[in-house]
Parts: C-alpha cells; sequence; structure tokens
C-alpha cells in the first residue's frame, strides 16, 4: 500500500465541511503549516478542531478562523487571537475549553481503544458539571471520555515511506497522540525517507497509525515568543 | 512596601531541594529557575514536552521547535529529553514532579485556587493548570497580596470560577509567607521586611492564624 502521496492537496482529499479535525501543535510549534495553508484555499467550513491552541491572527488555525471555516474549537487555551476572541464573543464561534492533559488523554484514548477515563483535574470546577465523579482512595476523579475525529493532521520532522514518524523537540507534543487517533490520519513532514532509512529504534509514531504522508515546502516554523540572551 | 516579584522568586527558589523535578508557572513562577540555591541540582519540567528545560538561547541560537509552555524560546541542558503531551501529564498526575509553582488571582482559606477565567472578560483557557493543581503534592502559589484594585486575593471563598480545590500548601506574597491551615485558615509564617502586622491583616479577607514564632522573610 503507498502512503505516500504527492503534496498537502492530494493529503487533505476526503476532508468535507462539518467534520471533526485534530490538529497537532503547541502554540505554533508543531503545527502542520502545509495542510492549514491548503485548507484555506478550500471551501470546506463548518469544521470542528481539535488543537490545543488556536494560532494568531495571521498563523496557524487562525488562518482558518479568518476565512470562518471553523464552527467549534475543542483546546486547553486560545490566548493568542484578536480574531477568536472576536467571533466568541459574538457566538460566531463555539468554544470548549478542557485541561490540556485531559486534551492530551482524551487524544490518546481515542487511539488506544479507552473510551473514558478518571481523571483528577477540573474536579470541583465547572469543568466536572454534568460529568460522573467517582471517588477513587479517598480522592475524587471525572470521567472524561474519548474524541471521535474523522481526520488527524500531524507533522513530524521526519517520515519514511511506511508512514513511521520522528519528532523534534519539543514539536512533538500533541502529534503522536492525534496520530493514533484519527479515523485517516495525514502525516507532512520535512523530510521523506525511503523505508530502512529511519532507526527502528527511534521511531516516536509507527506507521501503522498514519494513511497518508508527504513532505512538507516551505516550512516558516514561526516563533510566538523570541526570548534570548544577550552574547557576553 | 514589601518583596519585588523577584524577591518572591527567591523566596520560593529556597524551598526547592536537591534532585527535585520542578514545574514553573507563567509569570513570578517563572523567576524561580534564575534563583537555584548553590549546591543543589534540580530539574525543570515544561508541560508543552521537556525535562531539563535550559537557559533562554544565545541570541541567533534560538529554534522553533525548542519552547517552553509559555512558548518562549528555550534550550535543553545536558541529560534533558523531549516527550509528548500524555507523557508529560502523566509526569504530573501520576506525581513524579515534587513541586508546582504558579500564580493565580483567588486562594481561599482551605487552599481552593482560581486563576483561568473572569467571567465576563475574554476566557483564555486553562492550558495545563488544573491537572496540575489537582495533582501535586506540593503546590506554592506566587501572587501580589491584593489585586490592582487593592483588594485582597487571599479570601474565605474564591469568588471567581475555580481551577482546583483544596490544593494549596503555602503562599509567597510581595507581604507575607503563609500556609494553609488543614482545618482552614492562612498561617502567617514570615513577614516581608517593612511590612507590618496590620497591613497584612488588612490585605487578608480569609482566617488569618497568627502563631507566635513569625520571622522575617530573609532578603538580601
Amino acid at each position: 500500500m503507498n502512503k505516500v502521496v504527492a503534496n498537502a492537496k492530494e493529503a487533505i482529499k476526503g476532508i468535507e465541511s462539518g467534520m471533526t479535525l485534530m490538529l497537532g501543535g503547541f502554540g505554533l510549534c508543531g503545527i502542520p503549516e502545509n495542510c492549514i495553508s491548503e485548507l484555506t484555499k478550500t471551501d470546506i467550513n463548518n469544521l470542528t478542531c481539535i488543537s490545543n491552541n488556536a494560532g494568531v491572527d495571521d498563523f496557524g488555525l487562525g488562518l482558518l478562523l479568518r476565512k470562518n471555516q471553523i464552527k467549534k474549537m475543542i483546546s486547553s487555551y486560545v490566548g493568542e487571537n484578536k480574531e477568536f476572541e472576536r467571533q466568541m464573543l459574538s457566538g460566531e464561534l463555539e468554544v470548549e475549553l478542557i485541561p490540556q492533559g485531559t486534551l492530551a488523554e482524551r487524544c490518546r484514548a481515542t487511539g488506544a481503544g479507552i473510551p473514558a477515563f478518571f481523571t483528577p483535574a477540573g474536579y470541583g470546577t465547572e469543568v466536572a458539571e454534568g460529568k460522573e465523579t467517582r471517588e477513587f482512595d479517598g480522592k475524587m476523579y471525572v470521567l472524561e471520555q474519548r474524541f471521535d475525529a474523522d481526520f488527524a493532521i500531524v507533522k513530524a520532522w521526519k517520515g519514511d515511506t511506511e508512514g513511521n514518524l520522528i519528532f523534534n523537540g519539543t514539536a512533538r507534543n500533541f502529534n503522536p497522540l492525534m496520530a493514533t487517533a484519527g479515523k485517516i490520519t495525514i502525516a507532512e513532514v520535512e523530510e521523506l525517507v525511503p523505508a530502512g532509512e529511519l532507526d527502528p529504534n527511534c521511531i516516536h509514531t509507527p506507521g501503522i497509525f498514519v494513511q497518508r504522508i508527504f513532505e512538507g515546502k516551505n516550512y516558516e516554523k514561526r516563533i510566538e515568543q523570541r526570548t534570548v540572551r544577550p552574547r557576553e | 512596601m514589601g518583596l519585588t516579584k523577584d524577591q518572591i522568586a527567591k523566596r520560593i527558589a529556597r524551598e526547592l531541594k536537591d534532585g527535585y523535578y520542578v514545574n514553573l508557572g507563567i509569570g513570578i513562577p517563572t523567576l524561580v529557575a534564575n534563583h537555584v540555591p548553590e549546591g543543589i541540582s534540580v530539574e525543570f519540567q515544561s508541560e508543552n514536552g521537556i525535562l531539563g528545560m535550559g537557559r533562554f538561547p544565545l541570541d541567533g541560537e534560538e529554534d522553533a521547535d525548542l519552547i517552553n509552555a509559555g512558548k518562549q524560546t528555550i534550550t535543553a541542558k545536558p541529560g534533558a529529553s523531549f516527550f509528548d503531551s500524555a507523557m508529560s501529564f502523566a509526569m504530573i498526575r501520576g506525581q513524579h514532579v515534587q513541586l508546582t509553582v504558579l500564580g493565580a488571582m483567588e486562594v481561599s482559606e482551605n487552599g481552593d485556587i482560581a486563576n483561568w477565567k473572569i467571567p465576563g472578560k475574554m476566557v483564555k483557557g486553562m492550558g495545563g493548570a488544573m491537572d496540575l493543581v489537582s495533582s501535586a503534592e506540593n503546590i506554592i502559589v506566587a501572587m501580589q497580596h491584593t489585586n490592582r484594585e487593592g483588594e485582597s486575593k487571599l479570601l474565605k471563598n474564591c469568588s471567581l470560577p475555580l481551577t482546583g480545590v483544596a490544593c494549596v500548601k503555602r503562599i509567597v506574597t510581595d507581604l507575607a509567607v503563609l500556609d494553609i491551615d488543614p482545618n482552614g485558615g492562612f498561617i502567617l509564617r514570615e513577614i516581608a521586611p517593612g511590612v507590618t502586622l496590620d497591613e497584612v491583616k488588612a490585605a487578608t479577607e480569609g482566617k488569618l492564624i497568627i502563631p507566635d514564632d513569625v520571622v522575617n522573610v530573609e532578603v538580601e
């Protein structure tokens, strides 16, 4: 089976209005830039996007927000985006905020065949409202359920033609979890190599989870908060 | 008067112990990393997926793939590791991280904390704060004693939506160091130089417990 597709346009085939997408990344670090850019060229809308953050005004998921392609965001932190704020306050955009660890574990559960799990996060807060709670060994926990995502779109550093992925630095974040969780998982990589070139000991995401893979182009890899110390 | 932000961070740094794994929140907590006491070694965890976080990079050496949870460019120390977000929160919920330092808008006398949402204003989200406060064994809050309007942030009950319940152990403010009494109340442990007991009383809305052995916060 050939998993390799030519480009982002080929990779996103089958994504339709109203679908639920998972998109990897933390802030602008490790986001699937090529697929997001390609989605903005389509008329696809009413998307539900599961992503830790919502990009900034002119980059990342902010590009899809600006074109009103997103109906609902499921995130843990969304603070860096004025258009997001405007759409949220005006009611155009539905937003579900969930604790970051719960978001990660719900992604993991989705891919791992676990329908739900108990976590202490959010107990006694509005996050737990309407959810089952239970005591284990004297501590209270909240029942959280897996997601249901049509596509997962992830970004890796290196990948091979079998779909095996290796991430770089903190660009790993949600990507390996979401890769396991899409009904179809698309991986865009900075460098695509033939099977056999990556050390099997070093694979972060085994190819079984990836249905489509391509080498992306023109990565901007924008830095959100450039912090440096001066050279002495 | 009272402690500066840097002095608050410095006071909290004295709580660090050799071998600790520590998660620092955004704001004053970040400054704690600058004041690790000599002779001890601690590792900083950032929940976006790094253990062994180092200093900011040299100008020109910043890497877009290497950031902390505040989205700032960072470096990795020798011995650092990277991991995915589920493993990161396994470290946190599984209590492998010994100390969490974070900021707060309000803390109540039973240790409830509110730091993620102000109704009627833009809500940015809780990020990893709810996971951190629900799990960490040792939570220290770094914050100003009062808000911009001069109102106490140490309350009988939090008025803002909660981030976690009965979880805060210690609070270090510009005025004082206080512990949460398991039966309810802020136990005054240390008072900032130049600050009077009456000032602390006036700035604390919740129950203030004043033992006989209150000392001054040591500052340089």
